[in-house]
């Protein structure tokens, strides 16, 4: 039997780890990837108290979530295309055209 | 000690270092193959704690559709690597401090506010096994018909989203 904090912990653990990813990484690829990271890790931790209050709620939230993370990386990755189309990098230190 | 634990224990064990992996490597293909391994050990948890539908969905959607996307962009744009410049030097100790802080925040409040003792049950006792797909299936096209048929909407908005800004301008003479 595994404790359902475990999981959470877990879970917990592999959110940081994006979060991180999203705040030291300069690449935009990699911090897209670490949004994504993150999105799983609350996915986890969703299935798992599904699983634990024996309830379909949590996965169809996880289908939705999954679903919603598609789309978004459809129209992340196209916006990431069209800046390195203007800008020949996906540094996003670059991306200050907008600064005062 | 039993075979759960220790399963979770080991696929526990990868999940953190293809994470780390993937914040660590210097080459976004690396990072992204990295971050299918991780997928793919999520997926094997949702099957131990008894999901097969979304641990399905896990594979097909994440590590097939969304990270073979994601290995297009980088090699489509070769950005495997950037040059290292660093512009602000004390933003990695600044953001590696507010991780340890955000990690063992959540550490003590599960420690210390954990009152469930609750466990996970086991593949085979759990409600949501492959016999019951059924009923998820009732539950989704009839509790939550409308969000579905959101998501149909959503994911056809995207799709036209993201064909409009890849298109090329058309030149006006």
């Amino acid at each position: 039997m595994v404790p359902i904090d475990y999981y959470v912990l877990l879970s917990a653990v592999l959110f940081t780890i994006g979060a991180l990813g999203v705040l030291i990484r300069r690449n935009a690829l990699i911090i897209f990837m670490s949004v994504e990271l993150m999105l799983n890790s609350a996915n986890l931790a969703m299935v798992a108290f599904s699983s634990v209050l024996k309830s379909f709620s949590g996965q169809i939230f996880v289908f939705f979530v999954i679903a919603v993370a598609a789309a978004e990386v459809a129209v992340g990755l196209a916006l990431i295309v069209e800046i390195f189309k203007s800008k020949r990098s996906i540094d996003v230190d670059q991306m200050n055209s907008m600064k005062g | 000690m039993n075979l759960n634990l220790i399963l979770f224990l080991i696929l526990a064990l990868v999940a953190i270092g293809t994470a780390m992996g993937m914040l660590l490597s210097r080459n976004a293909v690396y990072s992204a193959l990295f971050l299918v391994l991780n997928f793919i050990t999520v997926a094997v948890f949702y099957l131990l704690l008894g999901a097969p539908f979304i641990a399905m969905s896990q594979i097909t959607v994440y590590a097939g559709a969304i990270m073979v996307l994601f290995l297009f962009v980088i090699m489509l744009l070769g950005a495997e690597s950037l040059p290292q410049a660093e512009v602000l030097p004390w933003q990695r100790p600044f953001a590696i401090g507010l991780a340890v802080i955000l990690v063992s925040e959540a550490a003590y409040l599960l420690i210390t506010r954990a009152t469930s003792t609750a466990n996970v049950p086991l593949p085979g006792e759990a409600p949501n096994t492959m016999a019951n797909l059924r009923e998820l299936g009732m539950v989704l096209f009839s509790q939550y018909l409308l969000p579905f048929e959101v998501t149909s909407i959503l994911l056809l908005v995207a799709m036209v989203g993201a064909i409009v800004l890849i298109r090329k301008e058309k030149r006006v003479h």
